[in-house]
């Protein structure tokens, strides 16, 4: 038995050599390639739904940078729910810019890292935001089930897809619409506003982490009578898929959202690409990228630099904004998604108080 | 023995005059048998086979040339580059590791040993978004290392770093526990012949102890590898998820499947899935070449 051993021995080295060669040509080819002299590169960490957008953005911009400076740019986008990209800044990732889907997850960033300064917001025009959009509904080929506004959404045996307000911006939006769109048909009731907000997400099966999720599970997965989602998600899903797969319905009342964007001062010094990064996001103002905003189904800030027949898709629903009716982002956050707010008390199951019995609904549960 | 159990049970007087032949261990209907072997083929076709098929199938829905397109987008290759960057440090890190580990546990009594092997089994029992959680609490910007490597200028998590280091962590059980209870039950008399002859401890580890295990050894670099390169959860809380930059293959499946680019999700899925299949290949093949010796290091 030792001597049969023995005689082996030569083929476990040779195998083990093959393995060390392997793992060499691996690492010396997967090196990750070094930054050249003529180019710089951005990291544009964003939110779910603006994956198309930015790509296209990128691009033009890209060029126009070439041709005003000489440099070539390569911008990096991340991608996913606006409250867990906003963490991920939070906790180190490197972005040099942000542009996420509301102004309470940069404050967040500006609170919680100091990585740019609290008065980020007025540094650059329309509170920041090159772009606004509002909340829609995306429901199945001729809505079956006859949803038309707000109040529909809570009716029994409606089964209604969004994301998780926690994580996602997109949710906390539609979260925003409901209650507005309540507060507003009881003429300031905000308890009867709670009620409709919590029978909404009574009915929600799933809570994805972040707007683009919840559109795959509502149109991949075909779970769900209606999804609410931004005006631009549901456009996307409505192209991608084929019109007449869906159809978008607009509610009579609905929030005007605006998605800001941000330079993060200490990045940007750090690895020295302010003077670009600057330049990308005042890029998202000129004309070339307002027009591709508006093609990408978002409402541009300088509507006159747009495509008309864009923006003659868009619907009107009576808009309300965040200022007018929550009194701004720092107030809404604090009183209905931080830990123990408004939020948590409709959705958590047993809470000691004002739930009125509402049955148990937990993160990521499949099905009900 | 198991011959005189098998005929007391099938009611034979025991001891009569009957010619000795081999009888069958298990005794069912041919019925049985074949709805046994349904079954089993049958679960296997459903839960392996099928979606292994529909991933190729998805991806060459639009043709070859569409599924080869996939592979000239830059940030693609930037994904299986990275995978395969962090595939080549956590798995000989591991191996060394692994080997070490259950060199150690096997050949030696020391105190705090089951320690050692329960502190080996943890990432088995701990979800993979915790270990990547982990991480993040210790080298993020807000985390108890985080003040001190920003000082530094040292990047962790949301690097290439950080993703090698959930990798390693998830990946640390494969190499150790194929090998445990292989050197375990060897134990270590050939060891102690080779240090009586003379042999220097070296010599007896390379000439010993290493060519007793290498089939067990080898087969836990590729289980180790497979899911190296496969990780999703603890990677993908750590990664930051910027394209071109932190995108594991894994990680770039997820974002093509979320822009409706199902060709190239499933085409960067293929490759995933052929991977598994090479290893797949390569443990039959070792099997089919060196059963013996792999059927002696499968005793356990």
């Amino acid at each position: 038995m030792m001597s049969g051993d023995c005689r082996r021995v030569e083929r476990p080295r040779r195998m083990t050599m093959l393995l060390l060669a392997l793992g060499l040509a691996m690492t010396a080819g997967g090196g990750v390639p070094a930054a050249q002299a003529q180019s710089a590169t951005l990291v544009n960490v964003s939110y779910d739904p603006t994956r198309e957008l930015y790509r296209a953005i990128n691009d033009a911009f890209a060029k126009e940078w070439r041709a005003r400076t000489g440099q070539s740019v390569t911008v990096r986008t991340s991608h996913g729910g606006s409250g867990r990209q906003a963490r991920a800044v939070i906790d180190g990732l490197d972005a040099d810019v942000v542009t996420l889907a509301l102004a309470g997850d940069i404050d967040a960033i500006a609170r919680e890292s100091r990585k740019l300064p609290a008065g980020w917001q007025a540094r650059l025009p329309s509170n920041s935001s090159p772009y606004t959009s509002t909340i829609a509904f995306l429901v199945r080929k001729g809505n079956p089930k006859g949803i038309r506004d707000w109040d529909d959404l809570a009716r029994p045996g409606i089964a209604v897809i969004t994301p998780n307000p926690k994580t996602s911006g997109g949710a906390r939006w539609n979260y925003l619409a409901a209650w507005a769109f309540e507060l507003d048909r009881s003429g300031g009731d905000a308890g009867k506003a709670e009620t409709l907000v919590g029978a909404i997400f009574r009915n929600v099966p799933v809570l994805d982490t972040g707007a683009r999720g919840a559109t795959t599970t509502f149109v991949q997965r075909g779970i769900g009578d209606v999804l609410i989602t931004w005006e631009n998600e549901a456009f996307l899903a409505e192209k991608e898929f084929g019109a007449g797969a869906f159809d978008i319905v607009y509610p009579s009342l609905s929030i005007v959202t605006e998605p800001p964007v941000a330079l993060v001062d200490q990045v940007v010094d750090k690895r020295g690409t302010r003077a670009v990064a600057e330049a990308y996001l005042q890029f998202l103002y000129a004309p070339v990228a307002q027009r591709l905003m508006a093609a990408h189904f978002y409402r541009p800030a300088r509507p006159e630099h747009a495509d008309p027949a864009d923006l003659a898709r868009f619907g009107s629903p009576r808009l309300v904004t965040i200022d007018q009716v929550f009194g701004g982002w720092a107030k809404a956050q604090a009183e209905h998604f931080a830990d123990g707010g408004v939020f948590d008390r409709i959705y958590q199951p047993g809470a000691p108080q004002g739930t009125r019995g509402t049955p148990s609904l937990r993160p990521g549960a499949a099905t009900r | 023995m198991s011959e005189q159990a098998a005929d007391d049970i099938s009611g034979t007087p025991a001891g009569g005059p009957r010619r000795l032949r081999p009888r069958p261990a298990v005794a069912e209907t041919a019925a049985m048998r074949a709805l046994l072997i349904a079954t089993a083929i049958g679960f296997l076709g459903l839960f392996v086979v099928l979606p292994l098929v529909a991933v190729f199938v998805e991806a060459l829905r639009r043709g070859i040339g569409h599924y080869l397109e996939t592979f000239a987008d830059p940030d693609t290759q930037a994904a299986i580059r990275l995978t395969l960057t962090v595939a080549a440090i956590a798995v000989p890190l591991n191996l060394v590791f692994g080997l070490s580990a259950a060199w150690a546990v096997a050949k030696f009594d020391f105190p705090g040993k089951s320690l050692l092997i329960t502190l080996i089994d943890i990432p088995f029992s701990v979800s993979p978004v915790v270990s990547g959680l982990v991480f993040v609490l210790l080298f993020g910007a807000q985390g108890v290392l985080g003040p001190w490597l920003a000082a530094h200028d040292l990047q962790i998590v949301f690097a290439v770093p950080g993703i090698v280091l959930a990798t390693v962590f998830v990946t640390v059980p494969y190499v150790a526990r194929e090998l445990i209870p292989l050197m375990q039950e060897q134990g270590v008399s050939e060891e102690e012949a080779a240090l009586t002859l003379g042999a220097s401890g070296l010599r007896t580890f390379l000439t010993v102890t290493l060519p007793n295990v290498k089939w067990a050894l080898l087969y836990g670099v590729l289980l180790c590898n497979a899911r190296a390169m496969g990780e999703f959860g603890a990677v993908s809380v750590v990664s930051g998820h910027v394209r071109g930059l932190t995108n594991t293959m894994p990680l770039h499946v997820e974002i093509l499947y979320n822009e409706y680019n199902f060709v190239a999700a499933f085409a960067v899925a293929s490759i995933l899935a052929g991977l598994a299949l090479v290893t797949l290949v390569a443990k039959s093949l070792l099997e089919w070449r060196y059963g013996d010796a792999l059927g002696r290091s499968r005793l356990y």
